[in-house]
C-alpha cells in the first residue's frame, strides 16, 4: 500500500490530479456550510450579470441565480451521482463477472449472452430508452448510466477471472479442500481487485460525463434542482449573447473529468506489474550503446566478442548480464555457449547484431566485430545491412518468433527482399528452394501455412530456413530446440549439423543441455553469472572440465542408461547478477574455495583454446 | 499392497457442435487407461507434448472428471469428482511452481489451506505441523511471511512439495515438477521428493518428458503416445530393450554426450490430428515397421518377455 | 469466407430479437398509459379507451410483442403520433443524416486515432508522444457537447468562418461544399473523444506488439525499421485494435445524440430526445430497435474485417 502511494506520488501528473480532485472534493463536502446564496432563488432583474460584479462572483444565470452557488451545488450533485453510478457498475458488473468467468461452461454460456445483447446497442440508445420508461430524473439517469456500464465491467472482469480460473493456484487451492465461493472470496478476488480498481478509476470519469450528457438533453436533473449537465444544458439558448453561463459550467466538468483521468492512469500505472518493472516500454531498433573505456583492437577472427559488456539499467539497479566476455569463431566452426539461465548466455547472443532490448539493455563495453568491422558502434542502417544477410538468428519459440498473421513463405521472401532486389516470383521460388533445403515436405504447399497451421518441428525448420535465406556468414542459434519434443529435436540438430557442413557456416549455438553441445559443438564456452568461466575444445572440457563449476553441473545431468540413481546437485543459486560479489562467483556453492576467490579479479588462465577462469582449477592448464 | 489401481480410465473432450452437419465425436484426449501401482513404489509416465499425460494426471486427481472408467486408491474406490475428497489421498505437484502459487497470498496463507480445510486443524496445530514440515523441504521459518514472487524456481517447487505434503496424502502426482528448472537445482528437488517418499512411505507418480530423469527415479515406466499406453516396463529394462518402436525412438533422441548425432531412423515427424484421428495404431504414421495391419487394427496392449507390455503388431525382438 | 459471413448473419438473428425483446419490455415498463399522453389528460375515458383498443394495447404483453414484431419485420414500425407520419419514413430521413455526421466522425477518429497512437509508441517517451498523450487525455475528458457549444462561439460566432448550426443553409446552399462547411464543426466535436480513445488503445497495442519476438526476428531478419513498425507491429496491433473500432463506433453513434443537440443537426438523436420528451413510444422504439440493428450489422462487417486480417480465427 505505502509502495502504491509512494508510485503514485512520483507521477507527477497522477499527483496534480488528485491534488485537483481532492480540492474539488473538499470543497463540494464544505458547500453546505459556505455562505452562499440559495442556488434555486431567482431574480430576473438581475439576469445574465456577468462575472466579478457585485455581490455575484461568477454573475447570475437566465433567471437571475447566483452561478458560483448553482455551480457548486451542481458539482456536487454530478461527483456524487458519477460516483454512485460507478460503484453500483463495478460491484454488479463484476460480480456477474467473475461468476461467468469461475463456473464457465452453461453459466458462463447464458451470462454472455445477455451481456453480449446489451452490448449490441450503442450504450445511448438503452440508457435512453431506460429514461423514457422510468421517465427524466436524475435518480433514473444514474440509474441508465450504472445499467449501460454493467456489461462492460462484466465483460472485462469475466476474461481476467477466466485467465485466473485456468492457473495452477487455483487447481492447488481445490486439492486444499477449498469450495467455490471460499476459491473465489480468498484465491480470485485479490487478483481481480486491482483490475477493478483499474476499470474503475478509469470509468468513474467517462460516467460523470455521461450522467451530465443525459441532463444536458434534459433527461436527467429536473429544474430547479441542477448538475453541472443540465446548468450547460439551460445556458444553450444563451450561448451567443451570454457565454460565461455556458463555460462555467462546462470547465467545472472538464477539469473534474481530466483530475480523475489523471489519476486514473497513475492508479493504473502503480497497480500494473508489467507497467511496474518497466516492461511496457518499446524496444528500440538496436540496443543502446554506451561504451566506456577503449574499444578493443580489431582481430582477423570472423566473428569475434571482444570483451563485451551489457547492462540491464532498471531504475537504481544495474545487472550486469554479459561482463568482460570473448568468444570468437572460425568459418565451418560451431562454438557451443552453455549455461543456466541467468547466465547471461542469450544476452551475449543477442547483443551481437543488438538485438538486446532496451530499454533496459545498455552495451557498456566492449566490442562485437565482423571481419573487423566494429557491429557495436555501427550506425543503424549498416547495422540493419548485416542483420540477417551476413549474420542471421535462430530462436527458441518458433510459434512466438514468427509473425503469425504473415503466410511463412512470404516471411521468409521479406529476409531475402530486404537484402536482395529480386521480384515477387523470385523470391517465393527462392522460398520453397530453400523450405526444401531444410526438408520440409511438401515445399509448394506448405510456403502458403500460416505459423500457426504447423507443428512446432515444422516451424522451426522454418526458423532456420529463414537464418538461411541470404546464405549468411555466421548463425547464432539461442536454443533452438528447448521447446522441442526429443524426437523432433534430433532431426532438428541433425539437419543443422549437415546444413553446416554443406555450406560451411560458422554457428554459435547457445544451449543448457550438454549433450546437445557434445553431439554438434567443436568448442564449448561454459557461462556462470555473465561471465565465461571455462572454454575449450568440446571433448577436452566434456572429458576433464577443469572449472569446479562445469565438472559439478556435469555431474548433475542425468542420462540415460544408467538406472536408478540418486542424482548429485550443486546446492545453493548463482548470484543475482545486480550484486555480484568480489572474486569467483561459484566460491559460495564451491567446496574447493580458498580465502583467495572471495577478493579481486580472476582472469582466465590457460592458452587458447583451453583456458578456465579458476584459482584452484580441477585440471592443469597448458 | 496395491495403492492405487486405474481401470479402463479414459477422457473424451466434447467439441461444440458444428453449424452444419452433425456433432463431432469429441477429441479423445485419453483412451481408456488401466494399471494398478504398489504402495512405495514411483511410477514414471512418459510422453511427449500433446500426448495426453497431464489429462490423465488431472483426472487422478479429480480436478477433471474422467469419461469412464474408475480410480481406486488403497482398495476405496473414488467415483465422485470431489477434489477434497480426494485431496486428504492423493496430491499434486505441479510443472509450474511459481503460478501454482496465489500471488497475493503469503507462503504461510497458501500452506495453512490443507491443513485446515482437509484435516480441520486448530490455529496450535497448524503452526506446529507447518514449521515440521518446512524444517523437513529444507525450507527457512522466515519465507512463512513472504510472497511467491520473491523466490527462485527451486524455492518455490519445494513450497508446492510442501504445501501438498501438507495434507497428508497417499499418493502424489508429480507433473514434470522439475522441468521449469535448471539442471543444478533439479537434483536438489529430486532427492528431495526421493527422501521425503521414504520418510512418509509415500507413493509417486512421476510425469515427465525427460526420459534420464523418469529412469533415475521410477521403478517402473509407462510410455504415452497420442493418448494411449504403448508400452509398460521396469525401469531398467524399458529404456534398454524397448518393444514398442517409439518407445525406441524416444530413448535413441535423447542427445547423449559422445553418441554421434543421427536422427533416429522415421518416416514423418508430423503427430497425428486428434482432431482427426487415424485408424489402427497413432504411430504407423511415422513407424517403418508399419503394416497394412497396424493402419486398420488397433494393437492391444499384450505381454512380452521381462514382465513388458507393448501396444505393438510387430514388436522389436532381439 | 462466404461461409463465414452468413453463419455470423445467422447467429445474429438472436441478438436483433434479444434486442426487440429488450426494448419492448421496457418499453412496457412506462407508468400511465399512452393513449392519455397522446390525448391529453382533458381525454374522455370512452376515448381513451377506444385509442387503446386501436393501438392493440388492451391485449396481453407478449401477444402485443409479437403482433409488433410481425410489423416491424415487414417494416411497418407504426405511426408516430406526436409527427403524425410513418415512424419508418421519420427514422430513415433522420438516420441517413445521422450516419453522414457519425460515419465522417468514424473515419476521422479511426485515421487520426491509429495514426496518432503508432506515432506516440514509435517514438515512445519522446517529445511527439508526450504532446500526443497529452493531447488525447484533454480530448477524452472533455464533454463532446461542451466543445461543440466552444467551437459555435470560435469559429461561427467569433471569427465567421463556419455556420453556427444546421445541416444545410436555409437559402441557397444545399450542395456538397454546403454541407461540408455544415459538417466541419460538428464532426469534428464528435469525434475528439473516440479518436482520444483509439489513439490511446493503439499506442498500448503498439507497445504490446513491439515487444513480442517475432518483432525481435523481424529485426534480426534485417526488415528496415520503417516497415517492422508499419507493417509487423502495426499489422499485429490491429488485430485488438479493431475491435475497440467497433465499440467506438457505439461511442460515436452514441455522442451523435449530444452534438446533433447542440448543432440542430437534424439526426436520430434529435428525434430520439424529443420523442422521449413527447412520450411518443413507437417512435422511440422504432428508432431504437432500427439503430441497434444497424450497429449490429455494422459489427459483423467489423468481425469480417478482423477474420480477413487473422488467420487464426477459424472461419
Amino acid at each position: 500500500m505505502t509502495r502504491f502511494l509512494a508510485l503514485l506520488v512520483r507521477n507527477r501528473l497522477a499527483a496534480a490530479g488528485g491534488i485537483i480532485l481532492f480540492c474539488v472534493l473538499v470543497l463540494t463536502l464544505i458547500t453546505p456550510f459556505l455562505p452562499l446564496q440559495d442556488p434555486d432563488v431567482t431574480a430576473t432583474a438581475n439576469r445574465f450579470l456577468r462575472p466579478f460584479s457585485p455581490g455575484h462572483l461568477l454573475g447570475t444565470d437566465h433567471l437571475g441565480r447566483d452561478l458560483l452557488s448553482r455551480l457548486l451545488w451542481g458539482t456536487r450533485l454530478s461527483l456524487a451521482v458519477g460516483i454512485a453510478a460507478a460503484v453500483l457498475a463495478a460491484v454488479i458488473g463484476s460480480a456477474i463477472g467473475i461468476t461467468a468467468g469461475y463456473f464457465g461452461g452453461r453459466t458462463d454460456n447464458i451470462i454472455m449472452r445477455l451481456v453480449d445483447m446489451l452490448m449490441a446497442f450503442p450504450y445511448i440508445l438503452l440508457a435512453l430508452a431506460i429514461v423514457a420508461a422510468l421517465g427524466p430524473g436524475l435518480m433514473n439517469a444514474l440509474i441508465a448510466v450504472a445499467a449501460v456500464n454493467i456489461p462492460f465491467f462484466a465483460r472485462n472482469i469475466r476474461g481476467i477471472t477466466v485467465g485466473l480460473a485456468g492457473q495452477e493456484f487455483v487447481d492447488a487451492a481445490r486439492l486444499g479442500g477449498l469450495g467455490h465461493t471460499r476459491i473465489i472470496l480468498t484465491e480470485l478476488l485479490p487478483n481481480v481487485i486491482p483490475v477493478i480498481v483499474i476499470a474503475m478509476s478509469t470509468t468513474v470519469g467517462w460516467m460523470i460525463l455521461e450522467t451530465a450528457g443525459l441532463s444536458f438533453l434534459g433527461l436527467g436533473s429536473q429544474p430547479p434542482q441542477a448538475d453541472l449537465g443540465s446548468m450547460l444544458g439551460e445556458a444553450r439558448s444563451a450561448l451567443i449573447t451570454s457565454p460565461h453561463t455556458s463555460v462555467i459550467p462546462g470547465l467545472m466538468i472538464f477539469i473534474i473529468v481530466m483530475s480523475i483521468n489523471l489519476l486514473g492512469d497513475g492508479v493504473r500505472d502503480a497497480l500494473d506489474p508489467r507497467l511496474r518493472s518497466g516492461a511496457l516500454s518499446r524496444p528500440r531498433a538496436a540496443t543502446l550503446v554506451e561504451r566506456q573505456g577503449e574499444i578493443p583492437a580489431a582481430s582477423d577472427d570472423l566473428l569475434a566478442i571482444q570483451e563485451l559488456e551489457t547492462q540491464f539499467h532498471v531504475g537504481q539497479r544495474t545487472y550486469r548480464a554479459v561482463n568482460q566476455v570473448s568468444l570468437s569463431v572460425r568459418p565451418g566452426e560451431c562454438l557451443g555457449v552453455i549455461g543456466e539461465s541467468g547466465s547471461g548466455k542469450s544476452v551475449t547472443a543477442l547483443s551481437v547484431m543488438g538485438l538486446v532490448a532496451s530499454p533496459p539493455g545498455v552495451i557498456t563495453g566492449g566490442a562485437v566485430r565482423f571481419r573487423g568491422d566494429d557491429l557495436v558502434g555501427m550506425p543503424y542502417e549498416q547495422l540493419r545491412q548485416k542483420r540477417g544477410d551476413r549474420v542471421a538468428y535462430i530462436f527458441q519459440d518458433p510459434l512466438s518468433t514468427l509473425h503469425p498473421l504473415y503466410r511463412t513463405g512470404d516471411q521468409l521472401a521479406e529476409a531475402i527482399r530486404s537484402h536482395h532486389r529480386i521480384d515477387k516470383a523470385q523470391a517465393r521460388a527462392r522460398a520453397i528452394d530453400l523450405f526444401k533445403a531444410v526438408r520440409i515436405p511438401n515445399a509448394e504447399s506448405r510456403i502458403d501455412n500460416y505459423p500457426h497451421e504447423m507443428s512446432g518441428g515444422m516451424r522451426q525448420r522454418v526458423g532456420i530456413a529463414m537464418a538461411l535465406a541470404n546464405e549468411p556468414d555466421v548463425i547464432i542459434a539461442d536454443e533452438p530446440t528447448t521447446a522441442l519434443d526429443v524426437t523432433v529435436q534430433a532431426q532438428i540438430l541433425t539437419l543443422l549439423d549437415e546444413l553446416r557442413r554443406e555450406r560451411g557456416l560458422a554457428i554459435i549455438f547457445i544451449t543448457h543441455d550438454f549433450g546437445v553441445v557434445g553431439q554438434l559443438c567443436d568448442r564449448v564456452a561454459v557461462m556462470y553469472a555473465g561471465r565465461i568461466i571455462e572454454e575449450g575444445p568440446t571433448g577436452a572440457v566434456l572429458a576433464a572440465p577443469a572449472h569446479p563449476y562445469t565438472k559439478r553441473l556435469i555431474a548433475c545431468v542425468p542420462e540415460l542408461g544408467e538406472g536408478r540413481r540418486k542424482l548429485a546437485a550443486i546446492p545453493g543459486l548463482p548470484p543475482a547478477v545486480d550484486r555480484l560479489p568480489a572474486g569467483c562467483a561459484f566460491a559460495e556453492r564451491c567446496d574447493k574455495a580458498q580465502e583467495a576467490c572471495r577478493t579481486g579479479d580472476i582472469s582466465l588462465s590457460g592458452t587458447a583454446p583451453r583456458t578456465v577462469r579458476c584459482l584452484f582449477p580441477e585440471e592443469a592448464m597448458p | 499392497m496395491t495403492a492405487l489401481k486405474v481401470d479402463n480410465l479414459s477422457k473424451t473432450f466434447p467439441l461444440g457442435r458444428p453449424f452444419f452437419g452433425k456433432a463431432h465425436p469429441g477429441v479423445r484426449a485419453v483412451r481408456p487407461i488401466s494399471f494398478s501401482v504398489r504402495t512405495g513404489e514411483t511410477l514414471g509416465i512418459v510422453g511427449e507434448s500433446g500426448c495426453g499425460k497431464s489429462t490423465f494426471a488431472r483426472m487422478l486427481v479429480g480436478l477433471l472428471s474422467p469419461s469412464t472408467g474408475t480410480i481406486e486408491i488403497e482398495g476405496r474406490a473414488l467415483d465422485n469428482a470431489d477434489p477434497a475428497a480426494f485431496g486428504r489421498l492423493i496430491q499434486y505437484v505441479f510443472q509450474d511452481p511459481i503460478s501454482s502459487l496465489n500471488p497475493r497470498k503469503t507462503i504461510r496463507q497458501i500452506m495453512e489451506v490443507p491443513l485446515k480445510r482437509l484435516h480441520g486443524l486448530g490455529k496450535a496445530e497448524r503452526h506446529v505441523r507447518i514449521r515440521e514440515i518446512f524444517s523437513q523441504v529444507n525450507l527457512r521459518e522466515e519465507f512463512l511471511d513472504r510472497y511467491p514472487h520473491e523466490f527462485s524456481g527451486g524455492q518455490a517447487q519445494r513450497i508446492g512439495i510442501a504445501r501438498a505434503l501438507a495434507a497428508a496424502p497417499r499418493i502424489m502426482v508429480l507433473d514434470e515438477p522439475v522441468s521449469a528448472l535448471d539442471v543444478s537445482v533439479q537434483a536438489q528437488v529430486l532427492n528431495l521428493l526421493a527422501e521425503l517418499k521414504q520418510q512418509y512411505e509415500l507413493t509417486y507418480l512421476f510425469i515427465s518428458h525427460d526420459l534420464a530423469v523418469v529412469e533415475a527415479v521410477s521403478e517402473r515406466v509407462i510410455v504415452l503416445y497420442f493418448g494411449s499406453v504403448v508400452e509398460i516396463g521396469d525401469a531398467e529394462t524399458i529404456f534398454n530393450a524397448p518393444k514398442h518402436p517409439y518407445t525406441r525412438l524416444l530413448a535413441q533422441s535423447a542427445p547423449i554426450v559422445g553418441r554421434p548425432l543421427t536422427a533416429p531412423e522415421q518416416k514423418d515427424n508430423e503427430l497425428p490430428d486428434p482432431l482427426n484421428p487415424p485408424a489402427g495404431c497413432a504411430f504407423a504414421g511415422r513407424c517403418l515397421r508399419a503394416s497394412d495391419l497396424c493402419r486398420h487394427q488397433e494393437p492391444q496392449l499384450s505381454s512380452m518377455e521381462n514382465g513388458q507390455f507393448a501396444a505393438c503388431h510387430h514388436p522389436i525382438e532381439d | 469466407m462466404g461461409a463465414y459471413i452468413l453463419k455470423r448473419l445467422v447467429s445474429a438473428v438472436p441478438v436483433l430479437l434479444g434486442i426487440t425483446v429488450i426494448v419492448f419490455l421496457i418499453m412496457a415498463m412506462i407508468p400511465g398509459d399512452p393513449a392519455t399522453a397522446i390525448l391529453g389528460s382533458y381525454a374522455t375515458p370512452e376515448n381513451v379507451e377506444k385509442l387503446n383498443r386501436d393501438l392493440g394495447l388492451d391485449a396481453p404483453l407478449v401477444q402485443r410483442y409479437f403482433i409488433w414484431l410481425g410489423n416491424v419485420i415487414v417494416g411497418d414500425f407504426g405511426r408516430s403520433y406526436s409527427l403524425n407520419r410513418p415512424v419508418l419514413d421519420e427514422i430513415l430521413e433522420r438516420f441517413s443524416a445521422t450516419l453522414i455526421l457519425a460515419g465522417v466522425s468514424f473515419v476521422l477518429c479511426a485515421v487520426l486515432g491509429i495514426l496518432a497512437g503508432v506515432v506516440s509508441a514509435a517514438r515512445q517517451y519522446g517529445l511527439a508522444d508526450k504532446a500526443i498523450t497529452f493531447a488525447v487525455l484533454i480530448g477524452i475528458s472533455v464533454p463532446s457537447f461542451f466543445l461543440g457549444m466552444m467551437m459555435i462561439l470560435l469559429f461561427a460566432v467569433n471569427l465567421r468562418w463556419l455556420p453556427v448550426s444546421g445541416m444545410y443553409a436555409i437559402y441557397g446552399g444545399g450542395d456538397l461544399p454546403d454541407l461540408l462547411r455544415h459538417l466541419i464543426m460538428p464532426a469534428s466535436a464528435l469525434s475528439v473523444v473516440a479518436t482520444g480513445v483509439v489513439a490511446r488503445l493503439s499506442r498500448s497495442a503498439m507497445l504490446e506488439v513491439l515487444r513480442q519476438d517475432y518483432i525481435r526476428t523481424a529485426r534480426a531478419k534485417g526488415v528496415p525499421e520503417r516497415r517492422v513498425i508499419m507493417g509487423h507491429a502495426l499489422r499485429a496491433a490491429m488485430v485488438s485494435i479493431i475491435p475497440v473500432l467497433g465499440i467506438q463506433a457505439g461511442f460515436v453513434l452514441s455522442g451523435a445524440v449530444y452534438i446533433e443537440m447542440v448543432f440542430q443537426w437534424p439526426g436520430i438523436g434529435r428525434m430520439l430526445v424529443d420523442a422521449i420528451l413527447k412520450r411518443d413510444i413507437l417512435l422511440v422504439q422504432g428508432g431504437v430497435v432500427f439503430v441497434a440493428a444497424c450497429y449490429v450489422l455494422f459489427n459483423i462487417m467489423v468481425d469480417v474485417a478482423q477474420s480477413l486480417l487473422d488467420p487464426r480465427i477459424k472461419t
